[in-house]
């Protein structure tokens, strides 16, 4: 249970403030409404560089990170398809200055050329670290375009391209911190060694003055259904081959959502899991195998990756995926297994309640969602699936007109050998 | 109106506070420490054990055993192992580091009953079936495929190797390391490593009494010390001579870079102060190195230096991957930030900076009665008490700038350090 109490500014920043005195330090967390799914389809990756901007000074303070360094702060951020989260960590004494500097820079930025400048090249090294430079790294590069046809979804918050990042103008960044950088956009969550009053008198002092701006309002093309088989096989230098199956599933609002999830971990959480269990220990098909959601805002994907063991074809490999996904389709899983996940899922939710910086980000998420209670009210949710309930999301997901299959076959070179 | 350019006053990080457990001994040799905290109803237990000595004919022992013993036991199937940790929502899991390997349990109190002879009897009864360590031989090879063909992971190694030498730390696995692994050396590995005159037994989360006496009954009468006891002394580390190592990749888009070189360790009286070095040239994300290599250049996504420390030595060392084009003005640019600690002063300003960095970070890193007992097993396995922790932050507070360029003139010479790339040069 995550206590908080909320409130709203004038200017419409949305405010939550969970007290815990057993620790010295305080978090304050930004979520901004705006992630790769807002970008213009000629300039994408520009969310997850202005994130980088947002740290190259704002319109009073020179510099983000060295104030916050002289009073014992610690700070990061990430940008996903659907949100940029930001957030501060630092001993509750000096809370003020987190303060400080996050009015700051929702106030304004600096918008510097030279800022511009560097970080457009540190985002195309990260681009090549992450993405070029890996093994199987350009993977969402591939898969997200062959799900998604219609919504901004088909590309990966890196972008599509570094042409995309090379070509990003100051310009266009004052225009996407104008109309996604406001008060409206944000929610605030502040946690830790504070007290509620002390919080009011610190966002009215220093949030409050901030002009509400423009509120965005989001219309993007949503994915129509799929009902064709889609297919991509490419041949890479990469060490072994590598099979992914990804198929399209609801929003993260939706109601079956929760059997969705537990359904993944029916397949794939842990070692007592379905596919570990048959396709790695028993029928010794692949040397790995995993199945997660994306829990995207948007309509998600539910994906299967694993890597079959060199004297495995291709084909074997799929259909024994198949295989598995055919098992929870036709029969109803049993009750014990059922309970085994929820059971799991319960007691993650209480680990989680050991970190204040979980906490903070959980609630910011779920009032986004539309109301930061459902965080206490998530794990009735996971507990209320019945067997029938997953039996019929499977079905309802698990079609081959359903599937993307994207097949990484190994380029035969001399092996690496250390 | 509010002056926006004006920063709020601060104030600086006196009192850390960190809990410290209770002692207790079980009469079979286990040592127990207790964290008592917290208002969740869960606990973490770790069983602790030495490494034994490493065998360089036989080098994946320590790694193997400890992997494998959720693989099965004489009455437990590995995926009766996992059903029955997985159906109390329980999180079980084996850690194997250079000088340790453990076990950990993450368990809501009301399941222990459940979940702990679980553990009890994977430490007193592993079999290291055979077709579970066939798989586990063929997966391994098949994950170090993948991992060597990442830049950084290759540089990682020959840069342990050339320090390390031919010890456990200097170790990077083989295929044929996997390939001849045998059942018969894993068991009786496990006989003697895996002993409870060898174990320390720590305890954090909500302990009622009810835990506590759970905890013994199960992990004191049922387990008993064999006829061979542990030896977990570790050869000397022998660096190599050879300086600098080139992997060329001609296709690489990045290049790794590992710098560094063995250094003083934990005990020593120097390694707090050079802590506070490394911190200046690249243990933040404002550091030095970051500053010029990321901030002011643009050559990475991220590089930092960091101090290893370890029994039988430590090591200092920087790291990073770099655009290929870009990998020898970045050696220079890293040549120049060293160098600079030897030959100026840092500014107070800057000084001060990191002393209130490193600890608000101490105070940060204490979330929660787990971390507490991280902080103690960091001492206690080095053979310290908790006046480490005192020093520390006397040492970060009153540090001057004098004796940190006396330090990098004694410990950093760019010449000496060992230099490894992996990529185009």
């Amino acid at each position: 249970m995550v206590k908080f109490n909320r409130f709203t500014l004038d200017n419409g920043l949305r405010v939550i403030v969970h007290e815990d005195n057993t620790t010295p330090m305080a978090v304050l967390n930004i979520l901004y409404d705006v992630g790769a799914r807002d970008e213009n389809p000629e300039q994408t990756g520009f969310a997850h560089l202005f994130e980088h901007l947002m740290f190259g000074g704002s319109v009073n303070i020179p510099s983000y990170d060295e104030p916050l360094q002289r009073v014992g702060g610690e700070n990061n951020a990430f940008t996903s398809n659907d949100i940029t989260n930001y957030y501060i960590t630092l001993p509750s004494a000096n809370i003020e200055t987190a303060f400080w500097l996050e009015s700051d820079r929702m106030l304004s930025l600096a918008f510097s050329e030279k800022s511009l400048e560097v970080q457009r090249n540190v985002v195309i090294e990260e681009f090549k670290q992450r993405y070029l430079n890996q093994p199987y790294g350009d993977v969402w590069l591939k898969l997200r375009p062959l799900v998604y046809k219609q919504h901004s979804y088909r590309w990966a918050t890196i972008g599509k391209t570094i042409k995309h990042i090379e070509d990003a103008r100051i310009e266009d960044v004052k225009a996407f911190f104008k109309k996604h950088y406001t008060p409206q956009n944000a929610i605030m969550v502040v946690g830790g060694d504070v007290k509620l009053e002390q919080v009011k008198q610190l966002a009215e002092k220093w949030f409050a003055p901030i002009p509400a701006g423009e509120k965005y309002l989001r219309n993007l093309p949503q994915e129509p259904e799929q009902h064709e088989e889609r297919r991509e096989t490419v041949t890479a230098k990469v060490p072994l081959n590598d099979v992914y199956i990804a198929f399209q599933m609801g929003a993260r609002l939706d109601d079956d959502f929760y059997a969705v999830e537990l359904l993944s971990d029916v397949l794939s959480r842990g070692n007592s899991s379905r596919l570990y269990r048959s396709l790695v220990q028993d029928r010794q098909i692949f040397s790995e195998v995993h199945a997660y959601i994306t829990s995207s805002l948007d309509k998600g994907m539910f994906v299967l990756e694993g890597k079959p063991l060199e004297n495995i074809s291709i084909e074997q490999a799929e259909a024994a995926l198949w295989d598995e996904l055919e098992k929870v389709k036709s029969e109803e899983i049993p009750a014990d297994e059922l309970t085994k996940v929820q059971n799991k899922t319960e007691s993650t939710m209480v680990f989680a309640e050991m970190s204040l910086l979980d906490k903070a980000m959980n609630l910011a998420s779920f009032e986004l969602l539309g109301d930061a209670e459902m965080l206490n009210q998530e794990t009735s949710k996971y507990l209320e699936v019945t067997t029938g309930q997953i039996k019929e999301v499977a079905n309802k997901i698990f079609r081959r007109d359903n599937s993307s299959t994207l097949v990484y076959l190994a380029e035969k070179t001399e092996s690496a050998l250390a | 109106m509010i002056d926006r350019k004006l920063a709020p006053d601060f104030k600086a990080i006196d009192n850390i506070n960190l809990i410290r457990p209770e002692y207790k001994k079980l009469d079979n040799g286990c040592n127990v420490y207790c964290f008592n905290s917290g208002d969740q109803e869960l606990v973490r237990i770790e069983w602790v054990f030495n490494n034994l000595r490493f065998d360089p004919a036989k080098p994946l022992l320590n790694m193997a055993v400890n992997t494998m013993l959720t693989e099965g036991t004489s009455t437990l199937t590995a995926a009766q192992i996992a059903d029955k940790i997985d159906f109390y929502g329980a999180f079980l899991q084996v850690d194997y580091a250079y000088e340790n390997s453990q076990v950990t349990l993450y368990s809501l109190n009301k399941h222990l009953p459940h979940t702990l002879p679980v553990v009890l009897d994977i430490l007193t009864d592993s079999v290291f079936p055979e077709k579970e360590l066939e798989t586990f031989k063929r997966n391994q090879q098949q994950k170090l495929q993948v991992s060597l063909q990442k830049n950084d992971v290759v540089a990682r190694r020959d840069f342990n190797k050339a320090i390390y030498g031919n010890t456990i730390y200097g170790l990077g696995a083989t295929f044929d390391n996997y390939k001849s692994l045998q059942r018969d050396d894993l068991l009786a590995h496990f006989k003697q490593m895996y002993q409870p005159s060898n174990c320390t037994l720590i305890i954090a989360g909500k302990i009622e009494p009810d835990t506590l006496t759970l905890i013994k009954d199960t992990f004191d009468k049922s387990w008993t010390n064999g006829s061979i006891p542990a030896n977990v002394s570790q050869p000397d580390i022998q660096p190599a001579k050879e300086l600098f190592y080139f992997t060329e990749k001609p296709d690489a888009l990045q290049s790794a870079i590992r710098i560094g070189l063995p250094v003083i360790n934990r005990n020593h009286p120097d390694f707090q102060p050079l802590q506070v070095l490394n911190t200046v040239l690249g243990g933040y994300f404002g550091s030095r190195l970051m500053a010029n290599i990321r901030e002011d250049k643009g050559y990475t996504y991220g590089i930092g230096s960091g101090l290893g420390s370890f029994k039988q030595g430590g090591s200092f060392f920087i790291a990073t991957e770099v655009g290929a084009d870009v990998c020898k003005a970045a050696i220079n640019e890293i040549e120049k930030e060293v160098n600079l600690l030897k030959t100026e002063l840092v500014p107070n300003e800057e000084l001060s900076l990191v002393r209130n960095f490193m600890l608000g970070s101490l105070l940060g890193s204490l979330e929660n009665v787990f971390s507490h007992a991280d902080k103690f097993k960091s001492i206690y396995f080095a053979g310290l008490d908790y006046d480490y922790y005192d020093r520390y932050a006397l040492t970060v507070k009153n540090i001057t700038s004098a004796k940190l360029k006396e330090l990098a003139n004694t410990y950093f010479n760019f010449d000496q350090f060992y230099k490894v790339i992996v990529g185009k040069y």
